[in-house]
């Protein structure tokens, strides 16, 4: 049989992909419908380029799960905003935990621990300045917070034992604080044992606009992760987003000369560092994202738990390329990915 | 009151016929079985709790490119492998496509471009996250298994076996010539040397059945092994003595090959499996160690025959039942390894020992009829001592 190459197993599926849409009524489809006809394609030709993949080149089902990691990454949630008497706008948003069976590898499922249902929760994003209501409901079997990194008040950091403390299955709490400073945060469950809590899933990200915004961008959001199926306090899966080679199963799609903008959070538990490399390219990259000043020019950085980043770059080139964890040990265990330059 | 009593047994059982009352108890059983289902008794039906995910991998096969497993599933329940890494990288693999049910094996075809020297740890992703691994200490190809490969095994079960019992069986001229009690002393020599191959299949049974599959009970083989053999020659021996009133020098020369045979036959195993994954390098120390160790196996035979004169034929044969089933252990551990059959084989074999043992020991009896006396005592120890410091030759 002759070699099917990704190239090729790409245009294949998006014309099947085209014909889909044709029959469709709703006018609104998931990305992982096309996934799963590439899927279909990837098995038939055997192919896994040449790199490290699941068995047969298949991926999870996406639908199952609830989310795709493709939806993740352009998924900004503004809450909704009413206006304060003072005249501040005033964001809220709601974030219940549960427990959720995840396929987090093609027929490897395991409970995760969500925010609403997803892992990573929801990306909460607002502007500098505004002030902040997140109502959190408790709909899981254990004690759970949220612990947002940023300037708060004592009592609304989400900790047991200071304001509300933990939060009791079934129980909820209102944490309210105003949006500083600007840059790239994050939030987490933080109840003891904390490895676990954070390590089933209980994390997203938090992003802070500049009073005076930032340059329009293709804006995407990568949370690296790991998961630990055995529970041996090691990760068995690594990926960005959740569902490891999932961008290698079907590439992330940007434009040539155009900017790209990555917030990158690093959430991975049980191991010291994690990283991310981009191929052909370097990027300005902004620690913390609270300057605007890049702090270095570079294709590689280095991010231990709970650092994060926002990287930007514009490709010069068109076709497609890789972008992984540069511990080859986490990118053949599932963090690796490509972007497609069209 | 006690005369009408056994009248109403002698009623009871006039009534009944025999077969029914010994099915009797099996029925009730039956009975309380089904009541307890209909009950819907605890324990009935789906086991609680999470599955319980045993796996064991009973051979790995290396050819370029590939590292095949075999694995059966230890466990209670269904296990479907859904995952392959090797080497911290995810990986393709073939078979086990459906779950593997319980006592079932499945053969993975793993596709890993192996470098020959190094060191492989596969884990195998369950549906539950769970993982099997396995290591593969130092990567060798697998010889195939054709017919000059086969033609290697009996050549190194010959070396092994056959050769050092023959050599061992040439001290018969010397034997006939020592006086009683030093034959006496050559015996418990023989006894001394059997004891320490006891000793060390056992042990070696042991280390394999902690390698295979434990659904088949693990350490428990080798000593149903070693049971059975000492039962099977014991009903053997006592037959012979039927038929020929006494255990005669040769009944008791053929029951001494036949154990040290069936000894060899698990010795045999363990060289062809070492051999057939590059565990064991084949060079002339381990060939003149094994010469060495089993030509002492060889005076065990003669030496119950020190007095009789048989027949050159006839001595091939001991040689040949001695020797010969190292051939035949070569090709099984070679060709189809399997760490609980090679257990059981290990036990088989020193069961087999022991029984020999038994049979020899009375030939000790010195004049007034003691066993243990302290040239026997002596011989005994030059025995486990001459064990011990040719087997230094040949720790495979």
């Amino acid at each position: 049989m002759a070699e099917l190459t990704r190239r090729r197993l790409l245009a294949g599926s998006g014309a099947l992909a085209g014909a889909g849409l044709l029959h469709q009524t709703i006018p609104h489809s998931h990305p992982w419908e096309h996934e799963a006809k590439a899927a279909e394609h990837a098995h038939a030709g055997g192919s896994d380029g040449g790199h490290a993949a699941f068995r047969g080149g298949e991926t999870v089902d996406h639908a199952a799960n609830g989310f795709s990691p493709h939806e993740l990454l352009r998924d900004f949630d503004w809450g909704t905003t009413t206006r304060l008497a003072s005249g501040r706008v005033l964001r809220e948003w709601e974030l219940h935990a549960v427990e959720k069976e995840i396929e987090i590898a093609p027929g490897v499922k395991i409970e995760g621990w969500t925010y609403n249902q997803r892992i990573p929760g929801p990306t909460l994003r607002c502007r500098e300045g505004e002030r902040l209501r997140i109502a959190f409901r408790n709909a899981s079997h254990h004690p759970h917070t949220i612990h947002f990194h940023g300037i708060h008040p004592a009592e609304m950091d989400g900790v047991p034992g200071v304001g509300a403390g933990q939060i009791e299955p079934g129980q909820s709490t209102v944490y309210e604080f105003d949006a500083l400073p600007a840059g790239l945060h994050l939030y987490h469950c933080h109840v003891r044992p904390l490895a676990e809590h954070i390590a089933k899933g209980l994390y997203g990200a938090f992003i802070v606009d500049p009073a005076d915004g930032r340059e329009d961008a293709d804006e995407l959001v990568m949370v690296m992760n790991g998961f630990d199926t055995n529970f041996d306090r090691a990760n068995e899966l690594y990926a960005a987003n959740t569902i490891p080679f999932a961008y290698m199963h079907e590439p992330i799609t940007v434009k040539r000369d155009e900017l790209v903008r990555i917030y990158l959070v690093n959430v991975l538990e049980y191991d010291l560092i994690n990283s991310f490399h981009l191929h052909g390219n370097l990027f300005h990259y902004f620690p913390t994202g609270t300057s605007k000043t890049p702090s270095e020019f570079t294709d590689t950085v280095m991010l231990c738990q709970g650092q994060r980043g926002i990287a930007e770059w514009k490709f010069p080139y068109a076709g497609r390329f890789m972008f992984h964890a540069h511990q080859s040990e986490f990118t053949e265990l599932g963090w690796q990915g490509f972007f497609e330059v069209t | 009151m006690e005369g009408r009593a056994a009248t109403a047994d002698e009623l009871h059982e006039r009534r009944l016929p025999g077969w029914l009352l010994g099915l009797l108890p099996l029925l009730l059983i039956a009975l309380a079985i089904g009541t307890f289902v209909a009950l819907d008794g605890p324990g009935i039906g789906e086991r609680r709790g999470p599955p319980a995910e045993e796996i064991a991998v009973e051979r790995a096969k290396l050819e370029p490119g590939v590292i095949e497993l075999t694995v059966r599933n230890d466990g209670p329940d269904a296990v479907s492998i859904a995952q392959a890494v090797v080497n911290d990288a995810f990986t393709q693999f073939s078979g086990a496509e459906q779950p593997i049910g319980r006592l079932e094996t499945a053969t993975l075809r793993i596709e890993q471009p192996w470098i020959e020297g190094e060191a492989y740890e596969i884990a195998l992703l369950t549906s539950t996250g769970g993982t099997i691994t396995h290591e593969i200490p130092v990567a060798v190809a697998t010889p195939p298994n054709d017919l000059s490969f086969f033609g290697l095994m009996a050549l190194l079960g010959i070396y092994v076996g056959v050769i050092p019992v023959a050599l061992g069986m040439l001290w018969l001229p010397w034997i006939r010539r020592i006086p009683p009690a030093w034959l006496r002393v050559v015996l418990a020599l023989t006894v001394g040397l059997l004891a320490f191959l006891a000793i060390d299949a056992t042990l070696e049974g042991f280390e394999l059945a902690g390698e295979g599959s434990q659904a088949f009970g693990g350490a428990a083989l080798v000593l149903l092994g070693g049971v059975v053999a000492f039962l099977l020659l014991t009903g053997v021996s006592e037959w012979l003595r039927e038929r020929q009133s006494g255990a005669s020098g040769t009944s008791l020369a053929m029951l001494v090959a036949t154990g040290i045979g069936l000894h060899n036959l698990g010795e045999g195993v363990a060289i062809g499996s070492a051999y057939s994954v590059g565990a064991l390098a084949l060079g002339a120390f381990l060939v003149v160690g094994f010469a060495l160790h089993n030509t002492t196996e060889g005076l065990a035979i003669v030496a119950p025959i020190a007095n009789l004169k048989p027949r050159p034929a006839r001595l091939a044969l001991l040689g040949l039942i001695a020797g010969a089933p190292a051939v035949l252990g070569a090709w099984i551990g070679a060709a189809a390894f399997n760490a609980s059959l090679a257990a059981f084989l290990f036990g088989f074999g020193a069961g087999a020992i022991v029984q020999v043992i038994v049979q020899l020991s009375p030939s000790l009896r010195d004049d007034t009829g003691r066993v243990l006396h302290p040239r026997t005592v002596g011989g005994l120890l030059a025995g486990l001592t001459l064990m011990f410091a040719t087997g230094l030759l040949v720790s495979v």
